[in-house]
């Protein structure tokens, strides 16, 4: 058998031809050319308007605010998921629950509720005082003096985010095994070093791709600041189409900023992937792969 | 082996711990002496890993004490009391105290250098070259030089396990705990990591307690053997007078399971 095998010529490997794939390809470029003429072509788009607001004075100072508001709002989130995760895994019931009651609250009701609270809080409390309970004030200030639009969508954002982060990175730690903070107090390290050299470094990798959704889901959400007559990106947009009624071209110019920043922001993220992947084996790596698309699937958009 | 310069003795006493109403020690006593072997046999499910994890406090105890040196593990005696320790009075206890893990429990995210130098940077504060040498010659010890720059992942269960061995060993431990280290291993690996701990409990320099159900391995190179069965010791002694079939119907039950 072996010996006339090998006598013949030697074989050669033939690669299966699939000609439904070679359709689907032709079809999908059909589209897309027809797609893109007709846009192009379509005068109605205007896109010389587009282009000449793209660096508009009242737009760049819009993406500047957008910008700013989304890294403060996922700063103060992170800070806040990080230690709202850590009372959740607590060993104390009233922490893991008053946690939990946080996460309930600020993941259960709408940012644009949110943010229209924070910014009438001054409707509830008229006066913002510095003392003891029960006592009189040391300071008092009119609460429409400190709370500004900037500080309500800060705090509005801030808190929200905290929560969802509270959530993902408790998932995070959950997903480092037992044994590793075992590990590690077994060479003598405290509950704070172990925490912080052992399991969040590795929980890390399980946190950074869902993050990076958050990241990018916030940049989108600031536009809700616009109800609070803040000037990001998008009441930007609308303060000049309210005069021009050039609706559509400045809701393009804005959309291709919004997609600038969302192609940083996910070049950044792979960085940070690969940075936290290391000594991580393939199969690990998928795990998180398939996390992210787990939360893809469950969680489609925030909404407002 | 370049390990450590002093050795502590382990004693036990009376010692408790429930889970939920189901006993697991049940007064266990037990006499460990400096520079010595002891191997820990019982089936499963009588305690040896509790009392094992009881000895640095990766569990706490319900009743009973125990004593590493003249240290009283997880308490102080003040005016006739016991007062629990600190997070940090605890921490500098078990810097003192070595443990081998079943599952190895490698840091995965770094490498295998820097999970030896962990401990002794980062808990003792000792300098990066120094910690570095003696890692070097550590892992040159357990025939692992080469694999320095390597993550965990990388190796196979019986380089990992011996890089284990080596980051306990790079603490300097007065004593060290193994939690049934060859249990997860192929069988073709569990050979090198018995050679290792074999040669560890030849230079005798460090207190040795393993928990394993490696009989022949325990037979050779314990000083002594201590039986476990329903959360007490129900033998103890020189590897000759403990493991006997005519010893009680208990030995000779795990015997006749055990012996390969």
């Amino acid at each position: 058998m072996t010996t006339e095998l090998a006598e013949k010529a030697p074989l050669q490997y033939v690669a299966r031809r699939y000609p439904w794939r070679t359709v689907g390809i032709i079809v999908v470029l059909l589209v897309g050319l027809w797609g893109a003429i007709t846009v192009a072509t379509n005068e109605r788009f205007a896109w010389p308007t587009v282009i000449s607001y793209l660096f508009h004075p009242k737009i760049m100072a819009g993406l500047g605010m957008t910008v700013f508001l989304t890294f403060i709002a996922m700063v103060i989130g992170l800070l806040l998921g990080v230690l709202i995760a850590v009372m959740r895994v607590s060993e104390s019931r009233t922490l893991r629950w008053s946690s939990g009651l946080y996460v309930w609250f600020f993941r259960g009701t709408p940012v644009l509720v949110q943010l229209v609270f924070w910014y009438n809080l001054g409707y509830l409390f008229p006066q913002l005082s510095i003392g003891l309970p029960f006592l009189e004030p040391w300071v008092s200030v009119p609460t429409n003096s400190v709370v500004t639009p900037l500080l309500a969508a800060i705090l509005g954002l801030g808190l929200n985010e905290g929560a969802y982060l509270a959530e993902i990175i408790r998932a995070g730690i959950l997903s480092v095994p037992v044994g590793q903070r075992e590990a590690a107090t077994s060479i003598g390290m405290s509950r704070a070093q172990s925490f912080r050299r052992i399991i969040l470094p590795q929980a890390m990798r399980v946190i950074i791709p869902p993050t990076g959704n958050e990241t990018i889901g916030m940049l989108k959400s600031t536009s809700l600041v616009s109800v609070i007559a803040l000037s990001d990106l998008m009441y930007s947009a609308q303060s000049i189409y309210s005069r021009t009624f050039e609706v559509i071209p400045l809701l393009l110019t804005v959309s291709i900023w919004y997609l600038v920043l969302t192609t940083i922001l996910s070049f950044g993220q792979s960085k940070i992937e690969a940075h936290y992947g290391r000594g991580a084996t393939a199969a690990e790596r998928g795990i998180a792969n398939r996390n992210e698309l787990f939360h893809l699937l469950r969680r489609p958009g925030k909404g407002a | 082996m370049p390990t450590t310069t002093t050795s502590t003795s382990v004693d036990v006493v009376d010692v408790h711990k429930s889970y939920h109403h189901h006993r697991v020690l049940n007064g266990i006593s037990l006499h460990v002496p400096a520079n010595s072997v002891t191997s820990i046999l019982g089936p499963s499910g009588s305690g040896k890993s509790t009392l094992l994890r009881s000895i640095n406090r990766l569990i706490p105890i319900d009743s009973g004490t125990i004593r590493v040196g003249d240290q009283l593990i997880g308490y102080e005696e003040r005016g006739g009391r016991y007062h629990a320790l600190s997070d940090r009075d605890m921490c500098r206890q078990r810097q003192r105290i070595g443990m081998v893990f079943q599952g190895f429990n490698l840091f995965p995210h770094k490498t295998v250098l820097a999970n030896l130098v962990e401990g002794p940077q980062v808990v003792l504060r000792r300098p990066k070259r120094e910690t570095e040498e003696e890692a070097r010659e550590l892992l040159a010890s357990v025939g692992l030089a080469e694999k320095a720059n390597q993550y965990p992942g990388q190796l196979s269960g019986g380089q990992q396990q011996r890089v284990a061995i080596a980051r306990a060993l790079a603490m300097k431990p007065e004593l060290i705990l193994f939690d049934e280290p060859t249990s997860a291993l192929d069988p073709e690996l569990v050979g090198e990591v018995l050679d290792v701990m074999r040669r560890l409990a030849d230079g005798a320099e460090t207190t040795m307690i393993v928990v394993t159900h490696e009989i022949g391995f325990a037979r050779e190179v314990s000083d002594q053997i201590v039986f476990m069965a329903d959360g007490v010791v129900d033998a103890a002694g020189a590897p000759g007078d403990v493991l006997h079939a005519d010893r009680s119907p208990r030995m000779r039950a795990f015997l006749s399971r055990g012996l390969h």
